[in-house]
C-alpha cells in the first residue's frame, strides 16, 4: 500500500512540473464553460426545464463539468505510449501490480489537476452568473466520494482501451474512439438529460455517465437518501466491473505479450 | 559452483505478418532464439554478444519473465521466470540500455527512493547501498536534477545504480555502453567489474562493443540466427578463430613485396609490409628469419589479432 501511495505522490509532483501546460489548460477550460453556458441558455429561451435541469442547474453543470474535465483523462493512459515503443518492458520486471501502479499515478495526476484547475472555473462563472450547488455538508462529502469513484470508473475503461494496445500494436485509433464516446456520454458535451429518451437511458446503463455525469448531478443537489446510495451502487458496480476486466485482460497479455523493441 | 541461470532447448518465435502483393499479407514465423541450452553459474561474468537481431534481447527477456519461450524451459534461481515474474523481479536487477527506468520528470533521487518501496528494501539498507553507488557511479552532481536533463552517460549511470539498489543476485545488461564516450565507458566498466568481484553478483551483459567483452568477461557465448555458434573464454575464442598473426617490418628501404614460404604479405605501405601468416603453419621466428634473409630490417612487430576480427570473423563463417 505504501508503494501505491509514493507513486500517487510522484504523479502529482510530475504534473505539478508542467506549469504551462495546466494554465493553458485552465484558460481554454473557462472559456469553454462559458460557451457551454450561452449555448445551453439559448434552450432555455423556450423552456424552463429541461431533464430535470432548469437554467441555473444547466449553466452551473457547464462551469462545473469544465473544472472537473480532467476526470476523465485523455482516451488512453501514458502506458499505451510505454507499449507502443516497448519501454513497458521496464514496468514489467519490477514487483509490482501493474493496474495498482498506474491507478496511482493516474490519482495523482488528477488530484493535481483538480486541485489546481476543479474549482476555477467554477468561480470565474460565479462572477458572470448566478450558480448554485448544494450547501449540504453530507451531500458535498458524497460528491467527494462520487467524483473519487467517478476517477476510478475513468480510470479502469481507459486501462481497458491501453491494454488492446498490446494487440493491436498502435493505440490511435481506439484511443479517439474512446474519447468521442465517453465525451459524449459522459455529460462533458450535454448534459444527458438534454438527450432524447431513448439516448439518456442508453447513456444511463452505460459506464461513461459514472465518470462525469452522476458526480456533478451529486453536487447539484439533485439525489438524496436511497437514490443517493443506488447512484453510488452503481458507480461501485462500474468501477468493480471495469477494472476486473483490466485484471483478466492484462493476464491475457501477458501469457501472449508482444514487446516491441529490441 | 550452483547454476543460476539454466536455458534447455530454449526457442523463441515471433509471429510477423509480411506484405505480399498489394493486399495480401502472410503469416510468417520468424525464430528468434532457436534451440539455445546455456548454463551460467553463480558470481560469472559473461559477455553475450552476436550481430544485429541474433536473439540477444529477446533471450534476456525470457529470462527476466516478460516474454514467454515458445519451447523449452527456462530457470532462474531456480525459478520459472514467467510463472515466478513477481518473485523473480526482486532477484534480479536489468537496464535495457536504450531504455530507461527512472521517472523522467522528477529528480534522479525520486526515482531510487521510490525503487526502495518497489523492493521492499529496509531503509537503512537502501541508504547505505545508495551511498556507495553514488559514490561509486559519482552521481552525486546530478542526483537532484531532473532526468530528462541529464546527458546518456549521466542516465545509464543512474540505471545501473537503480538496477543494483535492491541487492539483486543477477544483473541483465542489455547494451549498457550504447553511445557513452571513452570516458564513460571505463567508468562503467570499472563499475561492473567491482560489482561481479566484490558482491558477486552474476552479470549477463550484451553489447555490440567488443573491447567491453575483452576487459570485462571471462566468458563469451557468441550467438547468431538464435544458435549458439560458440561458448567459451575470450583467450579460447581467440586461439580458436584468431590462428593468425600478422608481422609488421619496417625494411631500410622500399621494395617488391617479400616472399615467404607459409606466410602472405597483405599490405605494403612504402617501406612497411604486413605479412600475416598462422600459427598453425608455421611460427613468428620462421617468418622473421626468411625476411631478414632477404632484406636489411629496421625493425619489426608481432600484431595479435584482436577481437574485432575475431568476431568478424565468427559472424561472417557463421
Ligand atoms: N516483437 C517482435 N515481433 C516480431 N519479431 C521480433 C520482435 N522482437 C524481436 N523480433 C525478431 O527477433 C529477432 C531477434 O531480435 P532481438 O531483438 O532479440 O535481437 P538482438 O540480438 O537483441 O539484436 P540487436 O543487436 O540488434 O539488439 C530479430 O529477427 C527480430 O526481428
Ligand atoms: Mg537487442
Amino acid at each position: 500500500m505504501r508503494l501505491y501511495w509514493e507513486v500517487l505522490r510522484r504523479g502529482f509532483r510530475r504534473y505539478s512540473t508542467y506549469r504551462a501546460a495546466t494554465l493553458a489548460g485552465l484558460f481554454t477550460n473557462t472559456v469553454f464553460g462559458f460557451l457551454k453556458a450561452y449555448i445551453l441558455l439559448a434552450v432555455y429561451e423556450q423552456r424552463d426545464v429541461v431533464g430535470g435541469f432548469d437554467a441555473t442547474d444547466a449553466v452551473t453543470f457547464s462551469f462545473v463539468t469544465q473544472g472537473f474535465f480532467v476526470m476523465l483523462g485523455a482516451g488512453h493512459l501514458e502506458l499505451a505510449d510505454r507499449i507502443q515503443s516497448g519501454d513497458v518492458v521496464t514496468d514489467l520486471y519490477r514487483p509490482v501490480d501493474l493496474q495498482a501502479w498506474w491507478l496511482a499515478q493516474d490519482l495523482g495526476r488528477i488530484a493535481f489537476q483538480v486541485a489546481l484547475r476543479g474549482c476555477v472555473p467554477f468561480l470565474v462563472g460565479s462572477l458572470v452568473f448566478d450558480l448554485d450547488i448544494t450547501s449540504d455538508p453530507a451531500l458535498i462529502a458524497a460528491f467527494a466520494l462520487s467524483a473519487l469513484l467517478g476517477i476510478v470508473v475513468s480510470f479502469g475503461h481507459r486501462f481497458l482501451v491501453t491494454l488492446t494496445t498490446f494487440w493491436l500494436l498502435d493505440y490511435r485509433g481506439t484511443s479517439q474512439v474512446a474519447t468521442v464516446v465517453t465525451m459524449f456520454f459522459s455529460g462533458m458535451i450535454l448534459p444527458i438529460g438534454f438527450f432524447p429518451d431513448w439516448l439518456e437511458a442508453l447513456a444511463r446503463a452505460l459506464p461513461y455517465a459514472a465518470m462525469l455525469q452522476l458526480p456533478v448531478e451529486v453536487l447539484l443537489g439533485k439525489h438524496t437518501g436511497s437514490d443517493l446510495l443506488a447512484l453510488l451502487g452503481v458507480q461501485v458496480l462500474w468501477a468493480v466491473l471495469l477494472l476486473a476486466g483490466g485484471r483478466v485482460l492484462l493476464s491475457a497479455a501477458s501469457r501472449k505479450l508482444v514487446i516491441q523493441g529490441g | 559452483m550452483t547454476a543460476v541461470i539454466e536455458l534447455d532447448r530454449v526457442s523463441k518465435d515471433f509471429v510477423v505478418m509480411r506484405k505480399k502483393g498489394r493486399l495480401r499479407r502472410e503469416r510468417m514465423t520468424v525464430a528468434a532464439v532457436d534451440d539455445i541450452s546455456l548454463r551460467i553459474d553463480t558470481g560469472e561474468l559473461v559477455g553475450y554478444i552476436g550481430p544485429n537481431g541474433a536473439g540477444k534481447s529477446t533471450t534476456i527477456k525470457m529470462l527476466t519473465g516478460i516474454l514467454v519461450p515458445s519451447s523449452g524451459t527456462v530457470r532462474v534461481v531456480g525459478l520459472d521466470p514467467q510463472r515466478r515474474r513477481v518473485e523473480l523481479a526482486s532477484r534480479i536487477g536489468v537496464v535495457f540500455g536504450q531504455r530507461t527506468q527512472l521517472w523522467w520528470d522528477l529528480p534522479l533521487i525520486d526515482s531510487f527512493d521510490l525503487l526502495r518501496h518497489v523492493y521492499r528494501v529496509p531503509a537503512d539498507r537502501h541508504r547505505a547501498n545508495l551511498r556507495r553507488f553514488v559514490d561509486l557511479l559519482e552521481l552525486e552532481p546530478f542526483l537532484h536534477s531532473p532526468v530528462r536533463q541529464l546527458s546518456l552517460g549521466q542516465r545509464m549511470r543512474g540505471d545501473l545504480c537503480a538496477a543494483l539498489l535492491h541487492d539483486p543476485a543477477i544483473l541483465y545488461l542489455d547494451e549498457p555502453t550504447i553511445g557513452l564516450d571513452v570516458v564513460s565507458k571505463a567508468r562503467v566498466r570499472e563499475f561492473l567489474a567491482q560489482v561481479n568481484r566484490d558482491e558477486g553478483v552474476t552479470i549477463l551483459l550484451t553489447t555490440h562493443d567488443l573491447s567491453d567483452v575483452e576487459r570485462l568477461c571471462s566468458r563469451l557465448v557468441v550467438i547468431d540466427h538464435g544458435h549458439v555458434i560458440h561458448d567459451g573464454t575470450v583467450a579460447e575464442i581467440k586461439t580458436m578463430f584468431g590462428d593468425t598473426r600478422t608481422v609488421v617490418v619496417d625494411l631500410e628501404e622500399a621494395g617488391p613485396s617479400l616472399v615467404v614460404p607459409g606466410a602472405e604479405v597483405v599490405e605494403v605501405d612504402g617501406p612497411r609490409q604486413w605479412l600475416r601468416f598462422r600459427r598453425s603453419e608455421v611460427t613468428a621466428a620462421e617468418v622473421i628469419a626468411a625476411v631478414v634473409g632477404q632484406a636489411r630490417v629496421r625493425d619489426l612487430s608481432i600484431e595479435e589479432p584482436d577481437i574485432e576480427d575475431v568476431v568478424t570473423r565468427i559472424y561472417t563463417s557463421g
